[in-house]
């Protein structure tokens, strides 16, 4: 049984009469990639920041890597790296001295400083960025700068809030890969906060889904799916360059639903639509194309957050 | 000329502070750790706060505004000790007892064009206080360093104190570096050494306007923790010196004037009423400071107050020595250093209690 490195204990946190953070319980496991998934203002902000104690709960308790965090944050900053939303450098440093800064705060020896950093600039992909101004970097450089900065304080855990809001596709991609391998490389623990479903389902092994400051649900993207979409967890759109011969089209339709899991099958002229419960795409790939029709395109539909989280509150199961 | 090679050495000067900063090079004391077989610095980290502090310093030096400061600074003490030098052979009158302090007339004395090298300083400290100061934490804040400094391994006090430090040190380098300049040009041109005591006297006047910038620093400090956006916190801070330094002796006037005793009230009347006006002025920081400056460079000085025809009987028209007047401005000082103190310890609570959340 893999010990709980972070462990939240009924924290609420009150900001007036509004109520941000909701008696939250959550604790994630050594090694573990969690999601805290929910819409903006959902409270994950604050979550976060009272776990590294930059702002005090209103009741309930926080421990990270067993220690208090309201209590010793400078202990819990020692050994959690946090890349904020939107992080900003000191825009007249060039990315190798801002790093420097960082490690210098961390308390690193005066002599390794230097070859650490770059280290950690080589690591993330920016060396050869190293001595340009951070002002002239681009959203997706100032994030790997921040990585790098989480990184050179060699964390346990890794607490990253909305890290790819603002970067191109690839860019996230690339981000989220990096992420992946150093969880797996240097077991290392990360919280990672979105509201984009789908970089969730990427790379966390479990995720917490957030709404108006409680955690309505919680566990691995197939049972939290299973949970939500109880008999449509896919969608698999198709579209035919041709119906095959006549009247084939009724016939395709009919022998598409007696594949183990669909459940329901639209046909809009060339296009199909195959709700299943299980991911059977590549049946209904070969069904399709064992019929004669002439497969044009095949298209996993992917739910989001908002889809999922509609879902929840349409089906009645959770009621503030 | 010879300004020129001043001020091309204080630039110099400056820059190789700047440099000192970028290139933490082995000093002698590392040297000395090395051949004695202890850990040298290069070992062991250096402690966070200075990390900060050295880090502020560099920006600060480095950046534009303080680069026109220091140009407007230098240019206003070289234009103000350039009257006082053409001045100075009318100031001497015989038989004043002024004349044992005749290097200190340098710091003092203007034909009337140009202010004297105390009146610049008390008019551009508070300027200088308010343009390092205004953006202090605000700034941190929109660039959306606040956070990540904040997520580092370091007490949350450290932050606003080492910008604290860093300013101070500059100012203080600066003033230093600015007052002996005006002193050494001086003892150049005219050519008479300044006695111990002048330069004790000198020493406390630059240390005295040291505490007055400081002040003015902590004011901004405190706007900058209270206001968002920076150009916000920079004009509170201006109109706050605005006030004190325009409309105040205003207002001041005009209360006087409503309160003012008969002409031929009795003379405790009319003096309680002058001291009365006096307290009201010395609300005001500028006030406290140029009365404090005054005594300082000028020993003649022996009353901040009105003086009756009693008092003043029987006195020997001699200098105060430095002792006396330190005690007579020791009100002054105490009341700058407590604003200062007040400043800073309302932008401590102040940020010690803010939520950082990053931009």
């Amino acid at each position: 049984m893999a010990e709980n490195i972070i462990e939240l204990v009924d924290l609420t946190k009150n900001y007036g009469s509004f109520t941000a953070v909701n008696r939250l319980n959550l604790s994630v496991k050594k090694g573990e990639v969690f999601g805290l998934l929910g819409p903006n203002g959902a409270g994950k902000s604050t979550t976060i920041l009272m776990m590294l104690g930059l702002t005090e709960p209103t009741s309930g308790s926080v421990k990270v890597c067993g220690i208090n965090s309201t209590e010793n944050p400078i202990e819990v900053k020692r050994r959690v790296g946090y890349l904020p939303e939107d992080v900003g450098f000191y825009p007249d440093l060039t990315g190798m001295e801002n790093l420097k800064y960082i490690a210098r705060l961390n308390g690193i020896p005066e002599k390794d400083v230097e070859t650490k950093a770059r280290e950690m600039l080589t690591r993330v992909g920016l060396d050869e960025q190293a001595e340009k101004k951070t002002g002239k970097y681009s959203r997706g450089m100032r994030q790997r700068l921040g990585l790098a900065e989480v990184l050179i304080k060699t964390p346990e855990v890794i607490i990253l809030d909305e890290p790819t809001s603002g970067i191109d596709p690839t860019g996230i991609r690339e981000f989220l890969e990096l992420i992946v391998q150093l969880s797996k490389e240097e077991g290392l623990t990360v919280l990672f906060s979105s509201h984009n479903l789908h970089q969730v389902q990427q790379v966390c092994d479990r995720v917490g889904l957030f709404v108006s400051g409680k955690l309505i649900a919680e566990g691995n993207i197939e049972s939290l799916s299973q949970k939500l979409f109880s008999n449509e967890s896919f969608v698999v759109e198709a579209g035919l360059a041709s119906s095959g011969n006549g009247n084939n089209g009724n016939g395709l339709v009919s022998s598409l639903k007696t594949i183990e899991g669909v459940t329901s099958v639209l046909q809009e002229e060339l296009k199909l639509y195959v709700g299943c419960s299980r991911d059977a795409t590549a049946d209904i790939a070969r069904e399709i194309v064992s019929s004669g029709a002439e497969l044009a395109y095949l298209h996993k539909k992917e739910y989001g957050l908002d889809d999922i989280y509609n879902r929840y509150f349409e089906g009645g199961e959770v009621h503030e | 000329m010879t300004f020129i090679t001043a001020i091309s050495k204080e630039v110099k000067f400056m820059s190789d502070i700047a440099k000192q900063i970028q290139q933490p090079k082995e000093s002698w004391l590392d040297k000395l750790a090395r051949s004695l077989g202890l850990a040298s610095r290069q070992d062991v980290a250096m402690h966070p706060f200075r990390v900060i502090v050295d880090k502020e310093i560099s920006d600060l030096v480095r950046s534009w505004r303080f680069k026109i400061l220091i140009g407007i600074i230098v240019l206003t003490c070289v234009g103000s000790l350039y009257t006082a030098l053409t001045n100075i052979g009318h100031a001497v009158k015989p038989g004043d007892p002024g004349n044992a302090f005749f290097f200190l007339k340098l710091f003092t004395i203007s034909d009337g064009t140009l202010p004297s090298f105390f009146v610049f300083i008390s008019f551009l400290g508070p300027l200088l206080g308010i343009s390092l100061g205004f953006d202090a934490i605000n700034s941190e804040q929109n660039k959306g360093t606040l956070s990540r400094v904040m997520a580092q391994p370091i007490h949350r006090d450290y932050l606003i104190n080492a910008k604290f430090m860093a300013s101070i040190t500059v100012i203080s380098v600066m003033f230093f570096a600015l007052g002996f300049l005006v002193m050494g040009l001086g003892l150049v041109i005219i050519g008479i050494p300044p006695t111990p005591e002048e330069f004790l006297r000198i020493v406390f006047f630059i240390v005295l306007s040291i505490f007055y910038v400081a002040l003015w620093l902590n004011l901004s400090i405190l706007f900058s923790v209270k206001f968002r956006q920076a150009a916000t916190s920079a004009l509170a801070g201006i109109s706050v010196w605005l006030f004190f330094s325009i409309f105040y002796n205003l207002i001041v006037k005009l209360i006087a004037r409503a309160t003012m005793p008969p002409e031929m009230a009795p003379e405790r009347y009319i003096v309680a009423h002058r001291n009365f006006i006096l307290d009201l002025l010395r609300l005001s920081p500028s006030q406290l400071f140029s009365e404090a400056t005054t005594t300082l460079l000028m020993p003649s000085v022996r009353s901040l107050g009105p003086l009756t025809m009693e008092q003043v009987h029987g006195t020997i028209p001699s200098p105060l020595p430095l002792g006396q007047s330190l005690l007579l401005v020791w009100p002054q000082l105490t009341a700058i250093i407590a604003i200062t103190v007040v400043c800073f310890a309302l932008s401590y609570v102040f940020f010690m209690r803010k939520e950082i959340r990053s931009r």
